[in-house]
């Protein structure tokens, strides 16, 4: 690029800039009040439109000036629906359970009168000398936020509001160097896919840069089909413009004029956010024709993925674009070389993308000082399940689980004993207590066992079965299993038949070491990942939880008690309280009896074993007790009627 | 009731001939033809899937075997409410599967299933992306969270209630 042309292009982006600078200011000027209300999935679910609406009424009510923004998530989901205010003369200060009633209350008692109301808040997110930091909990601390950086800080819908937090500048640096610069600095920080392989980035980018074709494309993968993953979703629906960013560079570092996101139709509104992300990118001139007045073309489309887990797979995914059966290929030729429609394609996860612009703007070298030798960076983790403060999480690469499970995350609740973490979805594996101290990174945990994968994490207490836990995530790779691999198609069939079997007590001695066989079989016999991994979880639970197997097997009992085949409830009479009928409306198939002493029983074959009735048995009687094998539960009989 | 429902499935076959015209006739608009067309008419018909079949130059097997691959697609009306229980991993362990079953047994239909009087519909999904508040259920478009057996009765209840409400009122809109 020419001396010239540098300057036009530092020139129009210098107006779009001054422009997102004075429509922030507007909004966000010294003086002004400002409600943010984190509006992504979670939220939502959590009650955020309701708050929103509690906060307009309140603030036309008593006619206060202030501005509501719906912003994106700030990964805390424990806390939702979390609200920031930000009121001049004090930090902004972050609420957390926001309900209709506290909105009402902050408006009329922080926004009015002055006074931040501390028993709601969470923290401030600035240092001062009023209100504690937020920055004191570990579960901030902690972390160090690159791909999220902006999340649940800008309104998602507005592309000024990145650009004025310094957005697409990476994309403008990006422009004036040459293409192989630019994939030299992406080699240089050693970015790794984070899609769950590990593949580095730059070396990707390097294979399809080379191949002399015309056309390329450039693919966003955001089929997140890992139950329990959905970080994903959340940086589509809190800031879609660093991950349009990241793929404007990679199209113009390889030469591609075409990219196309991937999202799963399951996440209407990442869909529906992204998309007015890439219109508004468009009408500015960052996407399109003659990128900032460069020769430099790009068109983003987005394609909805229908559902199939194994489209998370690249060639699966291609298959689906194309409009086939989702069924992954045998590579080589890897889709860097011929992907879509025969044409050298890249694909990344969303994360990668994310990564893109901070490394474009601070460097290789800053980059390579976030996390360790091997998988420099951060990594993004959903963590769910038994757990405190679960959601979402970036942390630098290294960090031990330990560290991330009951430091950052606050451990497990109800003072329950850790049993397990699963990481990696249906394809990662367990991993016990002692196994906490394994730092995360791609190497570790792969030789522990597990994978990074996709970055779900589902914590586990004791009252977790491990046997029932593998045939959950068999269960859901039998089903998504495309068919095109016998092993992976009868196969995973035929575990999940064996560990129906031991849970519901039918198991045989045997069944354990026919399972191991079965598993090494279908990850040698199988094509692409989902069946190579499929069998991960029920060999980890295996190796680390053995006696639980042999328990099912051989004791017909489940040490959890979670299995219902094998546990039952019984009403001890000696603490139930005559009289007390709390347990009797709570019970959804009308098993408990009140016998000739008006204490109450348990009708065995109509129980369901669903736990309502322990729920909402008052405490201070707690009769109700769960036992397993079901035939250590006393027998009372349902007195004859009349 | 028969001449209805074949009305009704006229028009939606009507609607779709019109809207196949949008799409240009390349394999690659299979699935997004498929999608909308299940956004606007909630499922796929036999006949619908005939006709796009004949609009792409491909054969019915063909669109069938595709549309059948995806968890997406359903080929049979969803009921007036539509409820998905999540099944993802969180919820699984905090017991998502007793949910499901709760609205399987209170309904009288498995997953998958639409009631006899098109009420209600039950799915299972994997996963909607909300574990911090796992088991989770989605009725229509409203997400519940932190789910138990009671609140399964009363969320069928309160449409039970909302809907006897409903003829309530138009009674007594007839008597005046």
């Amino acid at each position: 690029m020419n001396q010239n042309s540098k300057k036009k292009l530092t020139e129009v982006f210098a107006s779009i800039k001054t422009e997102a600078d004075k429509r922030f200011k507007e909004i966000k000027g010294d003086d002004d009040q400002n409600i943010l209300i984190g509006m992504a999935t979670c939220g939502l679910a959590s009650g955020a439109i309701e708050v929103k609406a509690a906060f307009e009424e309140a603030i036309a009510e008593r006619k206060i000036n202030a501005h509501i923004m719906p912003v994106g998530c700030l990964g805390h989901c424990y806390a939702e629906p979390l609200v920031l205010i930000e009121k001049p003369g004090f930090p902004p200060i972050l609420y957390h359970n926001v309900t209709p009633g506290k909105a009402r209350l902050l408006v009329k008692a922080f926004l009015e009168e002055g006074d931040p109301v501390f028993e709601h808040i969470l923290g401030s997110m600035e240092e001062n000398d009023i209100i504690p930091s937020v920055m004191e909990f570990q579960r901030f601390n902690q972390e160090k936020r690159i791909v999220m950086a902006n999340s649940g800080l800008i309104d998602p819908e507005d592309i000024y509001h990145y650009i004025a937090k310094g957005g697409y500048s990476a994309l403008v640096k990006a422009l004036t160097l040459e293409p192989e610069k630019i994939i030299n600095e992406i080699q240089e920080s050693g970015l790794r896919g984070r899609g769950g392989a590990g593949f580095l980035t730059g070396k990707k980018w390097q294979l399809t840069r080379d191949v002399n074709e015309k056309d390329k494309f450039v693919i966003c993968n955001a089929d997140e089909g890992d139950p329990g993953a959905y970080m994903d979703r959340t940086l589509l629906e809190s800031n879609p413009h660093q991950i349009i960013e990241g793929m404007a560079i990679n199209a113009y570092a390889i030469g591609a004029e075409k990219a196309i996101t991937y999202i799963r139709a399951e996440y209407p509104l990442a869909v529906k956010v992204t998309k007015k992300a890439i219109e508004q990118a468009k009408e500015i001139g960052l996407l399109g024709k003659g990128i900032l007045g460069t020769d430099f073309n790009l068109d983003i489309v987005i394609f909805q993925g229908s559902g199939a887990f194994v489209c998370g797979e690249e060639t699966a995914l291609i298959q689906s674009i194309q409009g086939e059966r989702g069924m992954p290929q045998p590579r080589p030729p890897y889709p860097s070389q011929r992907g879509l429609f025969g044409k050298p394609t890249i694909i990344n996860n969303v994360k990668t993308f994310g990564s893109i612009p901070p490394i474009l703007k601070k460097g290789a070298q800053w980059f390579r000082g976030v996390g360790t030798e091997k998988s420099p960076g951060t990594a993004i983790f959903s963590v769910v399940g038994n757990i405190v403060h679960a959601g979402l999480v970036e942390i630098p690469m290294g960090i031990s689980l330990r560290s991330l499970i009951f430091d950052i995350c606050g451990g497990i609740p109800e003072q329950k004993k850790f049993k397990a973490v699963q990481i990696g979805g249906p394809s990662g594996g367990c991993l016990p207590e002692h196994f906490l101290d394994t730092p995360i990174d791609f190497d570790s945990l792969t030789l522990a066992g597990a994978m990074m994968g996709s970055g779900g994490i589902v914590v586990m207490d004791e009252d977790t079965c491990m046997v029932d836990v593998a045939r959950y995530f068999l269960d859901f790779t039998q089903k998504e299993s495309c068919g095109k691999c016998t092993f992976c198609r009868i196969g995973t069939k035929h575990l999940l038949d064996i560990l129906e079997r031991i849970i519901t007590g039918k198991g045989k001695e045997g069944d354990i070491e026919l399972l191991e066989r079965l598993s090494i079989d279908i990850k040698e016999g199988s094509l692409c990942g989902l069946g190579k991994t499929a069998p991960n979880p029920v060999l980890t639970t295996i190796r680390y939880f053995r006696d639980e197997y042999e328990a099912h097997i051989r004791e017909k009992r489940c040490p959890a008690m979670m299995c219902r085949a094998l546990t039952a409830y019984y009403i001890d009479l000696d603490r139930c309280a005559r009289g007390c009928d709390a347990c009797v409306g709570s019970c959804p198939t009308e098993a408990i009896f009140t016998t000739r002493d008006r204490k109450k029983g348990i009708d065995q074959t109509l129980c369901v074993k669903c736990g309502e009735c322990m729920t909402s048995c008052p405490v201070e009687y707690d009769a109700v007790i769960k036992v397993s094998p079901p035939e250590l539960a006393p027998k009372i009989e349902r007195p004859e009627e009349g | 009731m028969n001449d209805t429902a074949e009305d009704e499935e006229d028009a939606m076959l009507k609607d779709i001939t019109s809207m196949l015209t949008y799409f240009e006739k390349h394999r690659g608009n299979l699935i997004p033809i498929l999608q909308s067309i299940q956004e606007k008419h909630q499922y796929l018909s036999p006949l619908a899937l005939q006709m796009v079949a004949r609009h792409l130059k491909v054969s019915s097997c063909d669109v069938y075997g595709v549309a059948t691959f995806y968890n997406q697609f359903r080929f049979h009306p969803p009921g007036e409410h539509q409820i998905k229980a999540c099944l993802g991993t969180a919820c699984h362990v905090r017991g998502g599967d007793i949910i499901l079953e709760n609205f399987e047994r209170k309904l009288d239909i498995k997953a998958g299933e639409t009631t006899p009087d098109r009420e209600f519909s039950i799915d299972r999904v994997a996963c909607v992306g909300c574990c911090a508040l796992a088991p989770v259920a989605i009725v229509d478009d409203t997400v519940y969270g932190h789910m138990a057996p009671s609140k399964v009765e009363g969320l069928i209840l309160g449409f039970e209630i909302e809907k006897e409400r409903e003829k309530r009122k138009k009674q007594s809109n007839e008597s005046k």
